[in-house]
């Protein structure tokens, strides 16, 4: 049965195969940092020359020349800060309700199964959601608002599911420890469970943040597109947010949009970059802090 | 360390205290109890109130098409005159975009995630999925961008008589979007065979390809039908890039070249047109989120059943 | 010193990962068809050993070998020699039986199968089986899961797999930690039969199944810096009655380990 030159034969194209193949893998795994590379060569060729003080500074115009972002930013920045404050407490109280207090009964798993459904229900159902319970049925108009709580219902499958993980991460000894001292169960969690687990939630609310200042299909739902040549100074005025902007700015024919279009573009991933990299940079801190 | 060991002694002085103390304590722990539980079911809220939008919302529809008329009509044109209110071309628009971006995305993503779980020492690792992890946070109006400026017109190189606005460059570019999902959630799943089966086949004389294709893959398999699915069901309620670069006429066509509609993007171009509420017209984005949400909500339970199931097996 | 009655043999052999030294200066002569067995304390990298024999620990990322393995008068460890071919020439089995979540049949025909054996394999797969006296249990169910034998049916799969390549060595890291006495007897039993046609080697922490079943016995220790090494290797009839060295003697009496 023994054969060696067969085996050596068969062993030497066995080798070829793993070698072809593995270039392979590692190519595919190249093939989205390439993409990456080209989509900001591309943007930042295209935006080259417009993306200046004056379009920073500027609202947004019929004129390229003339059309700026400052509406859609500060629109970004309103939206963003109720997003925050609205999604942030109940995000996290979910996940310690469910970490900390729930019982383990069919109803927590049923409740469990509904928040990773809700994270997979596509982005423009919520713009629906909004439309009918926020901006119709509670009367709050296109307003920003509207959007922000619009986007605190879809990010925060994200916020609770990060928190849970962050709470889960936290060693029981560390909380019997507690309550053998006599600790209350809200003691343990705000004392214990809370500071050790806050990097990783603050880590995952930033993250879900990014991504709602990406969205634009539940805001076009919302907000429609409008032409906005103010500054929203009022929770309840109309707004635009940069997405909305630059989507604005593609679906338009004329050559120079593109190039605002693009403009806009980096102007949004800077903003989702310096968030992505304050999130490292807490993440780092407060887990040095933990770990001394 | 420290700051725990301050924590609990705090804690150790105020438990030894009078019953009046003691007795207080239990208002405030149920309050906070309550308030957590409120938080807890807003998710439940949003859940039902969904549904109950959607429903109430399309029946204002339904009212007007038969939901026969609805799913089996092949022509949509609720916006002009004769209106048409078959939601086939839109299906057919969105399977085909989503059909593309698979083709894509899932050897791409299977393979990228082979490398990393067999190949890639934890260095290369640790440059690698920070890239993906960008790749994945690239906001999807961006990503239209890139397709209608820069895919498109490569693309027509190669078809001279595509039109500008088509089903393949969006679909290619969603595509490249969804890898890092379709990456990181089979790596999950072929992370999670254990090594004895790795080392039972390397011990029979196995390459490390033998090994990856044969026993990880294999023992991976639910969680990699797992990320097709919920990769499935992301395309196709991707919005934007679609509502960009893939058009905005309806058509029941499988031809990546032609321009098509699919059913995210037809509820932005309604949204973008100011309809009059409780007209026919506007009640149908209703009746098509109702369809696009039945549509994914049963990929993502069957996906998260195949999750749980290949959790269960070791 | 090697001839025609030596399988394997260490020379010098020193076991790093990363900086920690595993193994110091291990040289002992595997007798061909016989079962050599290594005891020792654990942690005192008696499976470190065994799996150098196969290139095991090249899998390890870290790890790093000095010295040679000699295996048919070849040093495994030379640069032109491929770790697939060792492997397939050395069998292995594992401290907890692992079976593919593959049928029966297909956990068997595994190896032939990667290794372009498919010729005969049902012949192959029947014989290999046969030979971990599996067959009579199993012949009625070759194509149902491997997971669903018992756990002692399951290690003499694992065996019934590493025979079907037909090696020379097999290399068992504990195979019996994880079983019954009834089935430890059993594999105790299918080792003995092998015996004479195999070269077996046994990583055990079980003395008393040393003293059963192995020709050879090895008694490796922990030094001061947690290396392993070889305290003292003969037949095993004289280890255990009559060891040369006092730190054999005080781990075979039960004074520690």
């Amino acid at each position: 049965m023994r054969n060696g030159s067969a085996f050596k034969r068969h062993l030497k194209l066995r080798k070829i195969k793993g070698g072809l193949f593995s270039t392979l893998f590692l190519g595919s795994t190249l093939v989205g940092t390439l993409v990456l590379i080209v989509l900001l060569a591309d943007v930042l060729r295209d935006s080259a020359g417009w993306l200046d003080w004056q379009f920073l500074t500027s609202y947004p115009s019929r004129k390229p020349e003339e059309a700026g972002l400052l509406s859609a930013f500060f629109g970004s920045l309103w939206v963003m800060m109720f997003t925050a404050l609205f999604s942030f407490p109940v995000g996290i109280g979910t996940a310690i309700y469910l970490e900390e207090y729930a019982p383990d009964n069919r109803l927590i798993r049923l409740i469990q199964m509904n928040i990773s459904n809700l994270a997979g229900v596509p982005s423009i159902v919520y713009g629906l959601l909004g439309l009918s319970l926020f901006v119709q049925a509670l009367a709050l108009g296109r307003s920003i608002l509207a959007g922000a709580m619009t986007l605190t219902l879809m990010s925060l499958p994200v916020i609770i599911i990060a928190a849970q993980e962050a709470i889960r991460s936290v060693p029981e000894a560390h909380r019997l420890g507690a309550f053998a001292l006599g600790s209350t169960r809200w003691q343990v969690v705000r004392r214990i469970v809370l500071p050790s687990a806050f990097p990783g939630v603050l880590t995952g609310t930033i993250l879900a943040m990014s991504r709602a200042i990406g969205e634009a299909a539940p805001i076009i739902a919302i907000s429609a597109l409008v032409y906005l040549t103010y500054i929203p100074t009022n929770p309840l005025d109309r707004f635009t947010v940069l997405p909305i902007q630059i989507f604005n700015w593609v679906s338009r024919p004329q050559e120079d949009f593109q190039h605002l279009a693009a403009a806009g573009i980096i102007v949004l991933l800077v903003v989702l970059l310096s968030m992505n990299a304050v999130a490292i940079f807490l993440r780092n801190r407060y887990q040095k802090r933990t770990e001394e | 360390m420290s700051g725990h060991r301050n924590t609990l002694k705090t804690t150790t002085g105020e438990s030894a205290p009078s019953l009046g103390w003691v007795r207080k304590r239990p208002l405030e722990e149920r309050l906070i109890k309550w308030a957590l539980l409120v938080c807890a079911l807003v998710s439940v809220f949003t859940t039902i109130s969904i549904v109950v939008m959607l429903v109430v919302q399309a029946a204002g529809f339904f009212r007007q098409v038969s939901v026969l008329e609805f799913l089996t009509g092949t022509a949509w044109t609720p916006l002009f005159q004769p209106q048409n209110f078959g939601i086939l071309p839109l299906v057919s628009g969105t399977l085909l975009t989503a059909g593309i971006a698979i083709l894509v995305a899932l050897p791409i993503g299977l393979a990228s995630a082979i490398y990393l779980s067999e190949y890639a020492k934890d260095r290369v690792r640790r440059v690698l999925k920070p890239l993906l992890e960008i790749l994945a946070g690239i906001p999807t109006v961006v990503y239209g961008y890139f397709a209608l400026t820069f895919v498109t017109p490569l693309l027509r190189n190669i078809f001279p008589d595509m039109i500008v606005f088509n089903a393949l460059s969006a679909g290619l570019v969603m595509g490249i979007m969804i890898i890092p999902m379709v990456s990181s959630l089979s790596e999950d799943a072929m992370i999670a065979v254990p090594r004895s089966l790795r080392n039972a086949a390397y011990g029979l004389g196995a390459t490390r390809f033998e090994v990856a294709t044969r026993v990880v893959m294999p023992a991976a398999i639910s969680g990699v039908v797992a990320a097709f699915i919920l990769a499935l069901s992301r395309a196709i309620g991707e919005t934007m890039i679609v509502a960009i670069a893939a058009g905005s006429t309806p058509k029941l066509t499988l031809n990546p070249l032609e321009s098509i509609q699919t059913m995210t993007a037809y509820i932005v171009q309604v949204s973008l047109g100011e309809t009059p509420h409780g007209t026919v017209e506007y009640y149908t984005i209703f009746a098509v989120g109702l369809l696009l949400f039945a549509m994914t909500l049963l990929m993502n339970l069957f996906g998260q059943w195949f999750v749980r199931r290949y959790r269960e097996k070791y | 010193m090697a001839n025609n009655s030596t399988s394997l043999e260490a020379r010098k052999l020193e076991l790093w990962y990363r900086n920690f030294q595993a193994l110091r200066d291990i040289s002992m002569a595997i007798p061909r068809n016989q079962i050599t067995a290594i005891i020792g304390p654990s942690g005192c990298g008696k499976s470190s050993l065994l799996r150098c024999f196969n290139r095991m620990n090249d899998l390890i990322p870290g790890s790093r070998v000095k010295g040679e393995v000699l295996f048919d008068g070849r040093n495994i460890y030379a640069a032109d020699v491929d770790p697939t071919e060792v492997r397939y020439r050395i069998g292995m089995v594992f401290q907890k039986p692992n079976p593919f979540p593959k049928s029966v049949f297909e956990n068997v025909a595994f190896g032939p199968r990667v290794n372009g054996l498919a010729d005969n394999l049902e012949e192959i797969v029947e014989h290999a089986l046969q030979r971990a006296a599996l067959w009579d249990e199993v012949k009625d169910r070759l194509h149902k899961s491997a997971m669903e034998l018992s756990g002692g049916q399951q290690q003499r799969l694992c065996i019934a797999r590493t025979l079907a390549l037909e090696p020379e060595v097999i290399l068992m890291d504990e195979p019996c930690s994880a079983l019954d006495p009834v089935a430890t007897l059993k594999i105790e039993d299918l080792m003995r039969t092998l015996a004479g046609e195999y070269s077996i080697v046994i990583v055990t922490h079980n003395m008393q199944q040393a003293a059963r079943v192995s020709d050879m016995a090895a008694f490796m220790m922990m030094e001061q810096d947690r290396a392993g090494v070889l305290v003292e290797y003969g037949p095993t009839a004289r280890l255990f009655t009559n060891p040369k060295d006092k730190r054999t003697e005080d781990y075979i009496t039960g004074r520690f380990g």
